[in-house]
């Protein structure tokens, strides 16, 4: 494989005291999708600060395209759990904010806001948008800039479920489109089953990775296909702390990528 | 389905012509609104000329409103009005302007360091208590009478308001908003104009309105001791010379004065927060 686009070590984080994070390593691929997987207090979201640059208080060595992390960096763009849109700037000067002030005349910002589906958004303000509406707005402000990494917190979780949807499947083909790498933290397991190449699942107190899942790259795909739901359950089973050696289905998948595998009730049994 | 067009089609009419009805109903509702307001000024206004007229108190005490009226326009006309009100707005504005500016430079070093308001705001805690009067004496003995010390009393009338308003306004500042701004890479006075000022705005426009109607307050202290011109000197002369119909003429130019110049940063107000999402915003 090519140079890797983010290379992660994270020794050791404490928060005050308590360890939160205890020797986690990745890396990341150009054009990936990753999603970190795991129940809160893991540490994931703080590993996406790390990367952001907006947490520089931990041991270990973080890279990204051979660089430190800092904050502003043209190859990470970053995507909060809410929309953070900022209330006094319209829609277009919020997706230009990079571009300083006024930065909402940027041409780019017309492309980005139609490519969301907001283009007669321009000239709103944020309090007139809906939560899916602002959570869109936000993410083409996070590719504004083009970064190389995109980096999402939970980004998808507060909105609702068919909304939510939409959401991830604009975020793939935005992803495709501009050919960005994706790394997600997200606490849903379906989330990361249809939306990632691999998952990586934590486990916490300290936060360690206890498990790393392929995902048959094929795309589009369908969400009730009985490999996602596999892979969901192996997910749910690295959640509750059990060993992966027997259900490990990568060797399996990479043999027949595209072939629908039926639904192993015997593998599933023991989740329920 | 079928059903519910039917319904849908059923209540439309109906719902539209209730919503037509309503609304001229508001609309009518909102001018008596504004007729009520002015029943109890008509009726006192008239109940005043009445009182004078027939001689139950004494036109000389309380001069008639016809009266004051033409002490209106006489002066009006003589255009010493004109030069009074001239001269009192230019100390407000150059009094507020100066104190504001100072408010917004040292309210948002207070307000973004926590070493500086350690080191400031208790000074000016203990300033602010200090009543306006208090500073006259003082200013005048240091500043002689000329224009410098009411414009100094004014400045230090409309710091405080402003400068309390902007530091709780930039303490109240969203972090996470802040955090957006770093995430863009923003430092410094960029963080500052970009994120804390707009952030804050709403507190400031509440502390440059109070910090106005300061000034004008602290302008009539100010004309009232040491003036030769300006409102707060045609007080002084209404008082000297007995003539109660100038005292009341000035007090409500006065009144007029403060509530035009609040309706204009009222204005600013609307047109700069139109993006905030309150709840009096849809009116």
């Amino acid at each position: 494989m090519s140079q890797p686009l983010l290379t992660l070590h994270v020794a050791d984080k404490r928060f005050q005291s308590r360890r939160i994070i205890d020797g986690v390593s990745f890396d990341i691929q150009p054009g990936e999708i990753i999603s970190l997987l795991g129940p809160s207090g893991c540490g994931k979201s703080t590993l996406l600060r790390v990367i952001a640059g907006l947490d520089t208080d931990y041991r270990g060595t973080v890279r990204v395209k051979g660089a430190a992390p800092h904050l502003h960096s043209p190859d990470v763009g970053f995507i909060f759990q809410e929309p953070r849109l900022l209330p006094w700037l319209t829609v277009a000067d919020n997706v230009g904010f990079d571009a300083g002030p006024g930065g909402g005349r940027n041409p780019r910002v017309k492309e980005l806001l139609a490519e969301v589906g907001l283009a007669d958004f321009a000239d709103a303000y944020p309090k007139q948008l809906s939560g899916g509406m602002a959570q869109r707005a936000a993410i083409a402000r996070g590719l504004f800039a083009q970064p190389s990494l995109l980096l999402l917190d939970e980004p998808f979780s507060a909105v609702d479920a068919f909304t939510r949807m939409r959401l991830q499947d604009l975020l793939l083909s935005l992803a495709a489109r501009h050919g960005t790498t994706l790394l997600l933290v997200t606490h849903d397991i379906d989330e990361a089953a249809y939306l990632s190449d691999r998952i990586l699942v934590m486990s916490a107190n300290p936060g360690r990775i206890a498990g790393e899942l392929r995902v048959d790259p094929q795309r589009p795909r369908d969400r009730a296909d009985p490999r996602l739901v596999r892979v969901q359950t192996q997910a749910l089973a690295l959640l509750h702390g059990e060993r992966l050696d027997y259900l490990d289905l990568s060797d399996e998948l990479a043999a027949r990528p595209h072939a629908a595998a039926p639904v192993d009730f015997a593998s599933l049994s023991f989740a329920v | 389905m079928s059903k519910v067009s039917t319904l849908d089609a059923a209540l439309a009419p109906a719902d539209g012509l209730g919503g037509g009805q309503f609304g001229g109903r508001v609309v009518a509702g909102r001018i008596l609104a504004q007729f009520r307001g002015w029943v109890v000024p008509v009726v006192l206004v008239a109940a005043w000329e009445v009182v004078v007229r027939f001689g139950w108190v004494s036109a000389h005490l309380l001069p008639p409103p016809s009266e004051l009226v033409a002490t209106l326009i006489e002066l009006a006309g003589s255009g010493d009005l004109f030069s009074h009100v001239v001269v009192s707005s230019a100390r407000v504005l150059a009094g507020f302007a100066i104190g504001a500016m100072l408010a917004l430079l040292i309210g948002a070093a207070v307000g973004l360091s926590r070493a500086l308001e350690a080191y400031l705001d208790p000074t000016f805690q203990a300033l602010r208590a200090i009543p306006s009067l208090a500073w006259v004496p003082l200013l005048l003995l240091w500043l002689g009478i000329d224009e410098a010390p009411k414009i100094t009393l004014i400045a230090i009338g409309a710091f405080f308001p402003v400068y309390l308003n902007l530091v709780a306004g930039i303490k109240n500042v969203d972090r996470k908003l802040v955090e957006v701004g770093g995430i863009f890479g923003l430092k410094g006075w960029r963080l500052i104009v970009r994120i804390f000022l707009p952030a804050s705005l709403p507190n400031l426009l509440t502390g440059l309105r109070s910090g106005l109607s300061l000034a004008w307050m602290f302008l009539v202290a100010a004309e009232l001791i040491a003036a030769t011109r300006g409102l707060g000197y045609l007080l002084t002369d209404g008082r000297e010379t007995a003539r109660a119909d100038l005292v009341i003429v000035a007090i409500v130019v006065l009144a007029l004065l403060g509530k035009l110049s609040d309706s204009l940063l009222q204005l600013a107000e609307r047109r700069l927060l139109v993006w905030r999402d309150v709840y009096d915003s849809g009116r």
